[in-house]
């Protein structure tokens, strides 16, 4: 039933579209670079000023950049299809009454939606390796702490990097899913959804609000940028994992409780 | 309890029984308290004009509406309890077809058979390309859903609950946006199915349609079952009718208006009115005494259409 779910989602040409856009990303920004002998160092969105010296600044970059909101658009969007984009097709009634079961329908849609997180995120991080390769030097990678490590150490730290990402993405992703039992419109699921990420990062941005700001999704979706210190600063990313954690399971539960009940009307 | 294989039970067995079942829309009772009865291998249609409670009440029968107040239950199985177990052996279209645009008629069918249990994946091609035939939809099969017709797309809704062998077949208005020779062949195709054993729960909206292809009938009039019976049971509700045609329409009328014929109508030289425990042999005496020349005189049974009158007090066609 995953296996199915997966082939239907990421069969679909708007899905698929989502990625190569995502690929894009790394595109334009090393192309850009590449002319433009990107920013002085200390300019610019973190990392971008370094894309010129190694391959594996490239993938990070693009990750910081798409990270904000390239990533979560395309995170709402999937998030919308899942359950309202069936209830608006009416197909929700027919893998009801085949019947797919409604929590083990709702746990092949989170899956499969946990798994396009991931692969959002490993999209990104392997095409700006690989236009990086193409563009850039790839010996050795000078981390932000100044120490150098290998280039497959720093490749791995980017695809580590992407597993983070894809994490903190399933928490959004986990709340998108929620809204998207609760409508039959996926566009105003995928709304919400980008609309509550762009809330929690006003939020974050205010300090009046900081006793809130350890409890906001997005507070550490930047932790991956400790991956390139020497040693490895853990503590900012564990916080974040155990955060999503925490959302996933709230809102799992409510989208669980919301889906077992709902009269499907659609 | 369960019927499987229970020989004493087979007569008495329902495919579907429902007791007191209500589902209210806040204050509005879409389905207000019915008692459904459905004998095993019948072919039941559920009869009642648009928005009198049937689709809502197929809902509630498949468990994707939890309804107010009632119980229910399908081939012997308690419901929604065990709606896992029991839905498999349940084909169902209901308020039309649904698929997806950008899948093919066959893709379509193997993601929905792949969804759930009891559809084998080493027989899925074969009984996808057999339910396509069925339905006649064999050269479209590699189409996209998005090109397809109306009347494809309630004919590929047909092949989904055709899919596998089914002991209850629950088709909510099969026939809605076909053309005449599409109607005629899934007709033909429900009878067919009634006639293999397969119970079939039909709904509609066209009293001619009821008539033609089944032996049981549940008429819904606002989310009330009014009457449910074999067919001949529910013309029983309505007077039969006296047609004469005569020479003189105008004395007829006066004639059989004093015999106690009512809602007299005429139609030329035609006059048809409701017998109601009078005799037509009676009223042809009195019409020849009269002077009348009477040329044609026939007793009519009643058409559904009447008893469905004569119950309601209203038209068919009411209820937007």
């Amino acid at each position: 039933m995953w296996l199915v779910e997966a082939r239907t989602v990421f069969g679909r040409a708007r899905v698929r579209a989502l990625l190569v856009v995502l690929a894009a990303v790394p595109l334009f920004l090393v192309v850009a670079v590449y002319l433009s002998g990107g920013p002085a160092a200390g300019n610019g969105p973190p990392f971008v000023d370094r894309v010129s010296h190694n391959a594996v600044f490239a993938a990070l970059a693009a990750l910081t950049v798409a990270m904000p909101f390239f990533i979560p658009l395309s995170v709402a969007v999937v998030a919308g299809d899942s359950i309202a984009g069936e209830a608006s097709l009416g197909t929700l009634r027919y893998l009801l009454v085949r019947p797919a079961g409604r929590g083990r329908l709702l746990l092949a849609k989170a899956v499969v939606l946990g798994l396009f997180c991931v692969v959002a995120a490993i999209d990104i991080v392997v095409v700006g390796i690989i236009a990086g390769v193409v563009f850039f030097p790839h010996g050795a990678v000078v981390t932000v702490s100044g120490t150098t490590v290998s280039f497959l150490d720093g490749v791995g730290r980017s695809l580590i990097a992407a597993l983070v990402v894809g994490a903190s993405m399933f928490g959004l992703a986990s709340i998108g899913l929620f809204v998207s039992t609760l409508s039959d419109v996926p566009i105003a699921v995928m709304a919400v959804t980008v609309g509550l990420v762009i809330v929690s990062g006003i939020l974050d941005s205010v300090s009046e609000v900081s006793f809130l700001h350890p409890w906001l999704f997005t507070n550490y979706w930047t932790a991956f940028y400790d991956l390139v210190r020497s040693p490895v600063y853990w503590h900012n990313i564990w916080k974040d994992l155990v955060l999503q954690a925490g959302y996933i399971a709230v809102f799992g539960a409510a989208a669980w409780a919301r889906m077992t009940s709902r009269d499907v009307l659609a | 309890m369960s019927g499987d294989g229970a020989g004493a039970a087979v007569q008495t067995s329902l495919a579907i029984k429902t007791s007191g079942l209500a589902k209210h829309f806040g204050h509005f009772p879409a389905v207000d308290g019915i008692d459904l009865a459905v004998p095993a291998g019948s072919t039941y249609g559920f009869l009642g004009p648009n928005g009198s409670g049937k689709t809502t009440t197929i809902r509630v029968l498949l468990g994707l509406v939890g309804p107010t107040a009632g119980t229910w239950s399908l081939l012997g199985e308690p419901m929604p309890e065990r709606a896992m177990s029991t839905l498999p052996h349940v084909g169902a279209l209901v308020e039309g077809p649904a698929f997806y645009p950008w899948l093919s008629g066959q893709d379509n069918l193997a993601r929905f058979d792949a969804m759930g249990p009891g559809g084998h994946s080493s027989t899925r091609a074969q009984r996808i390309a057999e339910a396509l035939a069925r339905v006649g939809l064999t050269a479209a099969a590699k189409k996209k859903y998005k090109a397809y017709s109306l009347g494809m797309r309630q004919r590929l809704g047909l092949a989904l609950a055709l899919l596998v062998p089914r002991q209850l077949l629950v088709l909510d208005e099969p026939t809605n946006g076909m053309d005449p020779q599409g109607t005629r062949e899934i007709r033909h195709l429900v009878r067919q199915l009634g006639a293999g054993g397969t119970t079939v729960f039909l709904s509609s909206h066209l009293l001619s349609e009821v008539e033609q292809i089944c032996s049981h009938v549940g008429v819904m009039h606002r989310g009330k079952l009014l009457m449910q019976g074999t067919l001949d049971d529910l013309r029983a509700n309505a007077n039969p009718k006296l047609r004469v045609e005569v020479d003189d329409p105008a004395r007829a009328a006066e004639v059989l208006t004093r015999m106690g014929i009512a809602d007299l109508d005429r139609q030329g030289a035609q006059v048809v009115g409701t017998i109601d425990g009078v005799l037509p042999e009676d009223c042809c005496r009195a019409l020849v005494e009269a002077g009348v020349g009477v040329r044609m005189l026939v007793k009519e049974q009643a058409s559904l259409e009447d008893a469905f009158v004569a119950m309601t007090g209203e038209g068919f066609d009411v209820a937007g």
